[in-house]
């Protein structure tokens, strides 16, 4: 095998081509016989920096290569979700449950697999976290899984080594510890929720007493432990009941989207806002700094900077009678302000035991206190909040325990440091300089997914497992203990982070299984075995939730840590997870990458969002550069100007601007990281900030938010509706139904049709990575989706109305109508788009010769063309290969593509149907954005069964269809949205429709 | 034809002349033939020739690198899925129809002065519609299928799917394209033959001849060949009409506002006209000039074709009056926006353009002198040329760029092969009109001397 060679073949390869020539140099007899010879250890010819790179990229090849074809299932014993079958039917997915850890909690998941391999992640419907819902991120996991640039290898140095190299150096160390207690020995984690790690945990603290446990996880909630532990005494978790709550006030809190448990929050809450089920319908109040998806949610809104929050929350505790508030915040609220308060705690006031009040976990101590004793007040608490056991493992405060952490390495106490799961050297507070600090540590290791900035830094690089890949626990938002069983086995060198901490009890070799079945073996009965697969069918131990626990509520906000007091000043920042790439984690996932973020649309970048006041105050447009100064550290970022942000106050997303971590991960965006501070974590009081006259070009996938006039959403108060059910047929000048070619004749037994409720939808967008990941959907980049190009078959419109400060947020997921009389069948001149009998709007792609004129004229311009060979990235990588769902075609380069309805499953069950002698029956076909959906806003069935659930919705007079007047007659309609704002303050419910006016 | 040969020189006085000079049948045959069989090589008409064949190189290169990368090299995007490529389709299809308008229309409407244009519009025409039918094909996705246009018997028992106008736009341009070669190499059989008698070369003689069919010039060939192309004309005519009313149909069929208008097939065809007569008199000014024929293409010949424009630019100005109007009158929000868009959206620029070069600007065409200057009248001949392209323009991408859908509004810009094979395209049709010129007779010879021959009678009568 001869190196220069290699070297030349792969010189000036990066990324896709990369992976290619890889593929291609991998299949070479010369590189087969060197991989015989000298895998898997480096050999000297990888002494000099270029070799090593070289080997590098060939190791990941041979590994990738050499991964694929013994991809199984892992060799322990995994239950299946329903039931096993004698054998593996090829063509007949099998369903697992499992679960992810992810924000703090882990959430129940069903996994699709085809053959051994997963292919697709759905929620599971028995678990408390998710009830069969997922987020976007859970939807995206399963690209985690295959991403080809995982960390594959062993790193020492940044050179390729072996675990078993590895591990007799900790072997080496363990004698060590022994001898001097684990003296130096710290270990760095994320939030951990896992019983069996934190028993682990334990015993390597009992084992070396003198070693310590660091958490930190980028987004904390130190704010809000801090609170528990001033007011009731102890770090205690929340539990919402939103079923129960008829007037709920947010300061600040995206409880629809970011809390651990959101999923079941946003499903309770929207359960509420159904006007044509209930006319009791719920009322969210919400303040908030920036615009969020739970406040374009919210029937009124106040836009407040987190240094008026405080004021507010004081305001509306002393309005709600809590003793003994004396306000420490000199902002004054203006006339209108006070007003909207009085309203909103009248409300409150009158739905005593059935008023929820919430607070956003980042905001000051003092705000979250505060709202403790509202609730309180309220009579809320164990109600509609309840407290119970933190659901993390030994909670702790994480900003002071990373500060801890790097105050002992800067006074050398530190010289083992192993970093599990987490990527400080990137996620830490700009102004700890940790990545600096943690070169200076002695033994540094690192264990994680990806070669990144923290794995560059250490000295040690371990490989770590996909959570589908290994046996782990953990415990949902109420303390439900979920399983986590593998998928398939180890496409890679990793080991969990089970296995690595065995290794440190000097236990190495132990499988995840052993070790997580061997915590749980004398904690779930008499009979093992039985509640042992009982537990990994069900994907959780049932009752195993915490119970409530009753705190008295100490009013103590006077003194300590909850004596907080800020002044007002001009520019003030908040910084927030963000809504795609979380705090980092997800950078290198192209779905999430390119997914359109809630209300900017933006994909591939963050910017800094500020205020269309703001913006003219620092006279920019979208795309301008600011700089801005936290006094310590300075950015520069571009600006997207939002209606809905507090002016003075600007937002970033955290997760951006990463140098290392995968080719898709690097150079996006800034890294806001740089300029957070370990005290205040998501908040900056005080910034400067000015314009530097540069721009930056940002992709956003809508350019225009306004409706102008067409009455795309629907929508009016709960008053209106009741006065006129119908009012969304009084905004369209409808035909009767015509067609030159006659109506289709169309089969007796199904009609497919689908309902979208508005009134539900939050535009959280899990149903947009959910058809990714269904219907196999390229990624184009951002290149091609500042060209216009993007792919994905759902989209989810983002309109405002009303007045550019004040204008109202609404969100509207659009995918293929499935029309009638479709305006695309007949321009297509070789009829590869046609009408199936049962309605559905099929796209043939082997006909398809890409003449593009359907696309030209679909009214709802839901049409994606393959303009490029955008599937070349997932057709050149063996990995990406496997994640393809097996039923539904990749398309190639110059043909047409769109939503199906998911026909792969219509057919899957008509299979099942026909064998079965009967008609398909109503929710046995649920489509892939219907699935994933938290909220429930989608139905899909059988518009010929009068009693199918979507016939249900259809018949009610809040249905309505996009551009009905163009005669389309399609077959997705909408229900109009009905908000429930209080008529007491009847600006704010100005958005009626006023139908009369359009009649 | 030696019959035709007339040696001694023949007075012609007449008022309202359309040839000029002393023009007898030997002149005129001798004008024409020499400047195929004995010119020599011009460095200039080399030097054109050289510009054009690298544009046509252009061409090729643009349209590999589009077979290679696919579509996406192109500014098309997901509001406007056509662009360039069916701009300049309709662009060259328009300019195609001076040609046959000319030898067909006016040939049945028994206009004359027609004879020394037709030849050489017709093969402009042929140019064009080759140049327009690159851009069908190549706007394919998948351009190995294209063939799938045409139906043929296959074992996928798969016909095109003939409600598409798209379909019938593959019809409509190829029988157009037929006809026009059909009619074209017709008319050039008697000149062919002279061609074949003049030249010295040996072997010019036997292409000429082998082209020529065997012509002698006999009665019966007079005969049947007068017959034949009277009925050619008769095919043609219709065409004239129906391609271009097809071509609008593209557009008209759809529901989007912008393109779903009933008066878009009289307005294209009147723009078809009006731009190929403009796309005429561009190539005529310098040609004339260039090889001497002032008398043969004659301020007349210059005269009547602005006169054409007029005509045919006020039709289309009636067709952009009425566009605005009914978006007005039906009070059809989507219409009155696209309206508005044009008006003052981010190609508003391109819409009064459009207005400047195909309405306001021709209007000088009502002064004679400026019928009668050889500068004003190329340089409005170009701004028409401009004005149709643009015209295109604001008919396919303003309406695409903003539809019905505000969240999927966008903006269409194109990329550097978009340029590149529209500037390929004009590479290959003045390539293939630069041949034309020095290797066929580009006047009709016999048609020519026909009109001498009259103009001499009329004169005699004075």
């Amino acid at each position: 095998m001869n190196f220069d060679w290699v070297r030349k073949k792969l010189a000036d390869k990066t990324g896709k081509n990369l992976w290619r020539s890889m593929e291609e140099i991998a299949e070479t007899p010369e590189f087969m016989s060197y991989l015989k010879e000298e895998f898997p250890n480096g050999s000297a010819q990888t002494a000099s920096p270029e070799a090593r790179r070289d080997f590098l990229k060939l190791m990941g090849a041979s590994l990738l290569l050499a991964a694929m074809p013994g991809c199984t299932q892992p060799k322990e014993k995994i239950v299946p979700y329903v039931k096993m079958p004698e054998e593996i039917v090829p063509g007949k997915p099998l369903f697992y449950a499992t679960g992810m850890p992810f924000n703090r909690h882990v959430t129940g998941l069903l996994a699709e697999s085809h053959m051994g391999r997963p292919t697709k992640l759905d929620g599971n419907p028995g678990h408390t976290d998710s009830l069969g819902a997922t987020s976007l991120f859970h939807q995206a996991a399963i690209l985690g899984l295959y991403d080809p640039d995982r960390s594959k290898v062993v790193l020492k140095s940044g050179q390729s080594s072996s675990l078993s190299a590895f591990l007799s150096v900790i072997e080496k160390k363990l004698a060590e510890w022994d001898a001097n207690g684990g003296e130096g020995l710290r270990i760095l984690t994320g939030t951990v929720t896992s019983p069996t790690f934190g028993d682990q945990m334990k015993q390597v603290l009992t084992r070396f007493p003198k070693a310590k446990w660091h958490r930190y996880d980028a987004i904390h909630i130190d704010e809000a432990r801090r609170a528990q532990k001033a007011a009731l005494g102890e770090f205690a978790d929340s539990v919402y009941d939103f079923k129960k709550a008829d007037v709920v006030f947010s300061l600040g809190s995206n409880f629809l989207i970011n809390l651990p448990g959101s999923l079941r929050y946003a499903r309770e809450f929207t359960s509420r806002r159904q006007a044509h089920k209930d006319k009791n319908m719920n009322r969210l109040y919400a303040v908030e700094a920036e615009p969020t998806l739970t406040g374009a949610a919210a029937d009124h809104l106040l836009r407040a900077k987190v240094s008026k929050m405080i004021a507010v929350t004081e305001s509306l505790a002393q309005r709600v009678g809590v003793n003994n508030v004396q306000p420490t915040s000199s902002v004054k609220l203006s006339k209108d302000e006070q007003h909207w308060l009085d309203i909103a705690a009248k409300d409150l006031r009158n739905a005593q035991g059935k008023s929820l009040v919430l607070a956003g976990e980042q905001l000051p101590a003092r705000i979250q206190a505060l709202v403790f004793a509202i609730n309180e007040q309220l009579g809320n608490t164990g109600k509609t909040v309840s407290w119970i056991e933190p659901t993390e493992q030994d909670p702790v405060l994480h900003g002071v325990s990373l500060a801890e952490l790097t105050a002992d390495i800067r006074d050398k106490k530190v010289s083992d440091l192993f970093i599990l799961g987490i990527n400080p050297a990137y996620a830490a507070p700009g102004d700890l300089n940790f990545s600096d600090l943690l070169a200076s540590v002695p033994f540094s290791v690192h264990h994680g997914l990806y070669n990144d900035e923290t794995a560059a830094v250490c000295q040690w690089h371990i490989p770590a497992t996909h959570f589908l890949e290994h046996f782990s626990d953990g415990r949902a938002s109420d303390g439900t203990v979920t399983m986590i069983q593998p998928l398939i086995n180890p496409l890679y060198d990793g080991v969990s982070e089970h296995e690595l901490v065995s290794a440190l009890l000097g236990k190495p070799g132990r499988s995840s299984e052993k070790i997580v079945r061997g915590y749980w073996k004398d904690k779930l009965g008499l009979d093992f075995d039985g509640a042992w697969r009982k537990a990994l069918h069900d994907g959780l131990i049932t009752g195993s939730a915490f119970t409530a626990k009753s705190f008295t509520v100490k009013t103590v906000w006077e003194s300590g840590e909850l004596n907080q007091s800020f002044t007002e000043s001009e520019w003030e920042m908040t910084l927030r997870p963000d809504e795609s790439v979380w705090d980092g984690q997800f950078a290198n996932n192209g779905w999430l990458q390119e997914l359109p973020k809630p209300l900017t649309k933006l994909t591939w970048d963050n910017a800094a969002h500020i205020s269309p006041e703001s913006a003219q105050k620092l006279e920019v447009q979208n795309g301008d550069m600011i700089e801005i100064n936290n006094g310590l550290k300075k950015i520069e970022v571009p600006v997207w100007i939002i209606p809905g942000q507090t002016s003075g106050n600007i937002s970033l997303a955290l997760g951006y601007g990463r140098t290392l971590g995968g080719q898709i991960a690097k150079g996006l965006g800034f890294n806001a990281f740089t300029i957070q501070s370990a005290a205040l974590h998501l908040w900056v009081p005080k910034i400067s900030v000015r314009k530097t006259g540069a721009t930056a070009k940002l992709a956003s996938t809508q350019l225009h938010q306004n409706m102008e006039g067409r009455h795309q959403i629907r929508s009016a108060s709960l008053d209106t509706f009741k006065k006129q059910p119908d009012f969304a047929h009084h905004l369209e000048h409808a035909l009767p139904p015509a067609s030159f070619y006659g109506a289709h004749k169309g089969s007796d037994d199904y009609a497919w049709g689908m309902a979208i409720n508005l009134s539900s939808c939050i535009g959280c967008n899990a149903c947009v990575v959910a058809c990714n990941s269904e219907n196999n959907i390229p990624i184009v980049g951002k290149d091609e989706v500042l060209n216009g190009r993007e792919m994905h078959w759902v989209r989810i419109d983002h309109y405002y109305e009303g007045d550019i400060d004040t204008a109202e947020s609404h969100q509207q997921p659009v995918m293929c109508m499935h029309c009638e009389n479709a305006p695309c069948e007949p321009v297509c001149p070789v009829g590869a788009t046609t009408h199936s009998d049962e309605g559905l709007n099929e796209m043939t792609y082997n006909r398809c010769i890409g003449t593009r004129y359907c696309a030209n004229n679909c009214p709802y311009k839901v049409r994606r063309f393959n303009f490029l060979a955008y599937t070349d990235r997932d057709k050149h990588s063996e990995a990406l290969k496997l994640m393809h769902n097996p039923d539904v075609t990749v398309r190639n380069r110059g043909i047409m593509e769109k939503c199906t309805f998911c026909v792969q499953r219509i057919n899957q069950a008509r299979i099942t149907a026909k064998k079965e002698d009967r008609l398909i029956r109503d929710g046995e076909i649920k489509t892939a954005c219907q699935t994933a959906c938290p909220t429930t806003a989608i139905a899909f069935g059988n518009l010929k069964d009068k009693n199918s659930e979507v016939s249900k919705w259809k018949a009610q007079p809040l249905n309505y269809g996009l551009l009905n007047e163009l005669n389309t007659q399609p077959r997705l309609t909408y229900l109009a949205k009905v908000k429930n704002p209080n008529p007491s303050l009847a600006s704010e419910a100005a958005h009626d429709a006023h139908p009369a006016k359009h009649h | 034809m030696a019959n035709m040969q007339k040696t001694e020189k023949q007075e012609v006085i007449y008022e309202e002349s359309i040839l000029t000079g002393d023009q007898t049948h030997a002149s005129v045959h001798k004008k024409i033939t020499d400047i195929v069989l004995t010119r020599p090589l011009e460095k200039g008409w080399l030097f054109a020739l050289s510009i054009a064949l690298a544009g046509l190189l252009t061409l090729v290169i643009s349209i590999g690198w589009l077979v290679k990368k696919g579509i996406g090299i192109w500014g098309n995007n997901n509001p406007v899925g056509w662009a360039f490529d069916i701009i300049n389709f309709v662009w060259w299809v328009g300019i195609a129809h001076a040609g046959t308008f000319i030898s067909a229309i006016l040939l049945l409407l028994k206009q004359k002065w027609r004879m020394s244009i037709s030849r050489f519009s017709e093969a402009m025409t042929l140019f064009a519609v080759a140049c327009a039918g690159t851009f069908p094909i190549i706007h394919l996705g998948r351009i190995d299928r294209a063939y799938w246009l045409f139906p043929y018997p296959n074992t996928m028992w798969m016909w095109p799917q003939f409600r598409s106008p798209l379909l019938w736009d593959v019809f409509a341009v190829s029988t157009y394209a037929t006809v026009s070669l059909l009619f074209w190499y017709t008319g050039l059989i008697p000149d062919l033959a002279a061609m074949r008698d003049q030249a010295k070369e040996p072997w010019k003689k036997r292409i000429y001849g082998a082209l020529a069919l065997g012509w002698r010039g006999s009665a019966h060939h007079w005969f049947r060949y007068e017959t034949a192309c009277l009925l050619l004309a008769g095919l043609a005519a219709p065409l004239v009409l129906s391609v271009h009313t097809v071509v609008s149909l593209d557009f008209a069929v759809s529901v989007l506002p912008g393109w779903h208008t009933t008066v878009f097939p009289p307005y294209f065809v009147a723009g078809a006209v009006f731009s190929g007569f403009a796309m005429v008199i561009t190539l005529c000014v310098p040609i004339r000039k260039w090889f001497g024929i002032e008398d043969l293409i004659t301020m007349k010949h210059l005269d009547n074709m602005a006169k054409v424009i007029i005509a045919t630019g006020l039709i289309v100005a009636y067709g952009y009056f009425m566009e605005v109007f009914i978006a007005w009158y039906s009070g059809n929000q989507y219409e009155r926006f696209l309206t508005m868009n044009r008006f003052v959206g981010p190609y508003a620029a391109f819409y009064w353009a459009l207005i400047l070069c195909n309405v306001v600007i021709p209007q000088l065409f009502w002064i004679k002198s400026v019928r009668q200057n050889l500068v004003w009248l190329w340089v409005i001949s170009i701004v028409v040329n401009i004005g149709m392209w643009l015209e295109r323009f604001v008919i396919i991408v303003i309406s695409l760029h903003r539809d019905f859908m505000p969240s999927s509004w966008a903006m269409y810009i194109p990329k550097i092969w978009d340029i590149t094979t529209f500037v390929g395209s004009l590479g290959l049709f003045f390539t293939l009109l630069i041949l034309f010129i020095r290797v066929l007779p580009m006047i009709s010879i016999f048609e020519v001397q026909t009109i001498v021959d009259s103009e001499k009678k009329h004169a005699d009568k004075h």
